[in-house]
């Protein structure tokens, strides 16, 4: 067996692996690298709409970092990406977590909710934030309604359209959506702990909590590499829930703007406030990838190496 | 496929052109976009008409989405493609498209029709930098107050003049438990179309005058006052108002749970649909002191345009210049239920009869005919201020600053 693989391989396996590999690469390069390529090159130019005009260097890059009228817009967006970062960073993956840790003592319904929570995850971002939206309508929304039968008058809000609740109701929205997934993930991982480990632990008598920090965290280190660098990426390129809650202009004044948002009011225009500036956009998303490709990395290399073989 | 369909199709029609001179008058084919997929049925009974008398020609009518057209749209002519007729926007998207060379120019030899249009419909569709025409007006829109004349008769008011008036209308109505205005904040660009619905009588002619002189900027007290009754005005909008969106305000309004809605002219038709039982009726904004000028404000939608790289330009500038015709614009108004700026049309609906008759006192949809062609634009500005503003979280004056202090960072006359 060893022997052969070393052998130089035929000439009808090469062509074998090429068949299987040529398809996939010019496919990526095509709709994936070129596509990115491109919009580097763009940020390059002035544009006129999509008209290409001169190449103006490195002036769109400073604009969008720097420029007066759009580095307060940018830098207001990137904060709140931040802001969901973090939030949903406890909120999602660790809800996650505590929610698979319950899943795997197996409860009473387990196999119910085991599916249950999953569920939100399937339906498509568009429906959540409708939904969502409708839950937090000020005068018919369900939320305000529960509060008035409760009594609670006073702590019902127009929730999306006041700047101190809008951000958060997303992240919120969000997190109700996908805490599925982060619950799915550690649950395989915990299950992938060998029993005898977990049961040693407790005949030495560890409590929950112990049990939970010295033993489950550590050895469920692969699915929190996985899951935090996910959601890093998910952070900064949020787009969906917040066009579909808020709108392009990250409403109430740019309160819930993030950078999504920023991108595509930039690039394609927001037809009823102003006009678009491709050079700009492509600038800005260039920015974002290479943030988000750099850091990604450097997230993924540090979880890595808290990951224990066992 | 449909792109390289067409592109295949243009070929074949390029070379046909070019083989067979004469005989090409029966093949011409004109493909035309818009973004109007609800409007096919009346398009398509046009371009019926147009081709009864204009035997040779025939005009293919396709749609994109809204959303998507100005996007795709300037990919095909970017490619140097495009259709031959072209349903373009007005103001600063008219110019992303027409300032890269696009679009053919419209003068009176080309397009005699071009007389039939008042001058502010042609300058919405004309260059700054060139002062060339390159559309053909579709539909003026104006910026006032709809009401539901069933719920000011059952409660005995009239449509008020004066802004006091409004005040102890909108006073007398919520007392009654009926939410004055339908209008709601959580939708940016609401917050500009409620201004110019509302503000306009206060602001007057003479600030919009004063604004492109550089006589006055946005800090003017006619602009901070009317901004601060605004304020005042808003404890009669939607309950939670700040949190209430477009649709939802629709909504309140079309149920009959609502008195006025402060928003566009194109409101009226949409709001029928939803509800034929509905009365409607129309006024301008408020005057400050009885014997002011009642002004709404108006601006045009947009234009149809020939594409300066077709290569059946006659077929196509025949085709605009019927679209340019009174017959056409009342066509146009009569089935649309929108006002085609087109002098000599004949309306049949009274409610846009009554726009028309009020658009004869009229100034600027200010922000998007003025300031919508650099960046921060005045709409956006003024929707996140006002937004702010009505929130409680800035004052008027703050407000007028920020706005200014925007607009001042590219408009010449602020500079000064």
């Amino acid at each position: 067996m060893l022997l052969s693989r070393k052998q130089a391989p035929s000439l009808k396996r090469q062509l074998w692996v090429a068949f299987l590999v040529v398809p996939p690469i010019v496919f990526m390069s095509l709709f994936v690298v070129y596509p990115i390529l491109s919009a580097f090159a763009y940020a390059f130019y002035d544009w006129q709409g999509l008209a290409r005009g001169e190449f103006v260097g490195l002036k769109n890059f400073r604009e969008v970092l720097f420029g007066a009228t759009m580095a307060p817009v940018v830098w207001n967006a990137f904060l709140h990406n931040v802001y969901a970062l973090v939030a949903l960073m406890i909120i999602q993956n660790g809800g996650g977590f505590l929610l698979a840790w319950l899943l795997y003592k197996e409860p009473f319904g387990f196999r119910f909710h085991r599916i249950a929570v999953f569920v939100p995850v399937v339906l498509s971002t568009i429906i959540v934030g409708f939904l969502w939206k409708l839950f937090l309508n000020p005068n018919f929304g369900v939320i305000n309604q529960a509060l008035y039968s409760l009594g609670l008058d006073s702590w019902a809000k127009p929730w999306l359209g006041d700047s101190s609740t809008a951000l958060g109701a997303l992240i919120l929205a969000n997190a109700w959506h996908f805490v599925g997934f982060p619950t799915l993930v550690y649950l395989a991982g915990m299950q992938r702990i060998p029993p005898e480990i977990i049961e040693a632990a407790r005949l030495d008598g560890t409590n929950e909590w112990q049990l939970l920090k010295n033993i489950v965290w550590p050895l469920v280190a692969p699915s929190t590499t996985i899951l935090f660098t996910l959601l890093f990426i998910g952070a900064f390129n949020w787009f969906e829930i917040p066009y579909v809650m808020v709108g392009l202009d990250g409403s109430p004044f740019g309160t819930t703007d993030v950078l999504g948002l920023v991108f595509y009011r930039t690039a394609f225009g927001n037809q009823s406030a102003s006009i678009q500036n491709f050079g700009m956009g492509s600038a800005l998303a260039t920015l974002l990838f290479l943030f988000i490709v750099v850091f990604a990395s450097m997230l993924t290399l540090w979880l890595r190496r808290r990951e224990i073989q066992f | 496929m449909k792109l390289t369909r067409r592109i295949l199709m243009g070929a074949a029609a390029g070379s046909l052109l070019l083989s067979s001179g004469a005989a090409m008058a029966q093949q011409t084919e004109l493909t035309f976009w818009s973004w109007r997929q609800e409007d096919r049925a009346f398009y398509q009974d046009t371009i019926k008409k147009f081709q009864e008398k204009n035997p040779g020609i025939t005009v293919k009518f396709e749609t994109y989405a809204p959303e998507n057209y100005q996007t795709i749209l300037s990919t095909a002519l970017a490619a140097g493609r495009g259709p031959d007729v072209i349903q373009v926007r007005a103001y600063g998207n008219l110019e992303t498209i027409a300032t890269p060379g696009y679009l053919l120019a419209l003068d009176p030899q080309n397009v005699p029709e071009l007389a039939n249009f008042p001058e502010p419909a042609l300058a919405a569709e004309t260059l700054r930098s060139d002062g060339k025409v390159y559309a053909v007006p579709f539909a003026m829109q104006a910026q006032l107050v709809v009401y539901n004349k069933k719920i000011f008769k059952d409660n005995g008011v009239n449509p008020p003049k004066t802004w006091d008036e409004l005040m102890s209308l909108a006073q007398a109505l919520k007392a009654k438990n009926i939410t004055p205005f339908a209008n709601g904040t959580a939708t940016a660009w609401q917050n500009e179309t409620i201004v110019g619905g509302l503000l306009s009588s206060m602001l007057g002619k003479q600030f919009e005058a004063d604004i492109i002189s550089g006589k006055a900027n946005f800090t003017d007290p006619r602009f901070v006052s009317a901004l601060a009754k605004l304020k005042d005005v808003s404890q009669y909008f939607s309950p939670n108002f700040t949190g209430v969106d477009y649709p939802s305000s629709q909504q309140l309004f079309v149920a009959g749970r609502a008195a006025m809605f402060a928003g566009g002219s194109y409101e009226v038709a949409n709001f029928k649909n939803q509800n034929p039982a509905l009365d409607l009726g129309v006024f301008p904004a408020p005057v400050l002191k009885a014997g002011d000028q009642a002004l709404i404000a108006t601006y045009y939608d947009g234009g149809y345009a020939v594409n300066a790289k077709s290569e059946k330009k006659d077929a196509a500038l025949k085709f605009v210049r019927y679209l340019a015709t009174p017959e056409y614009g009342t066509a146009f108004t009569n089935t649309l239920k929108n006002l085609s700026p087109i002098k000599g049309i004949k309306i049949e609906d009274a409610i846009t009869q009554e726009v028309a008759k009020l658009a004869e006192n009229s100034m600027s949809y200010l922000m998007l005919v003025r300031f919508r062609y650099q960046e921060p634009s005045g709409s956006v500005l003024l929707q996140s201020n006002v937004q702010k503003m009505l929130a409680g979280q800035q004052t008027p004056e703050q407000a007028a600053a920020e706005i200014n202090k925007g607009i001042a960072t590219y408009y010449k006359p602020f500079q000064k």
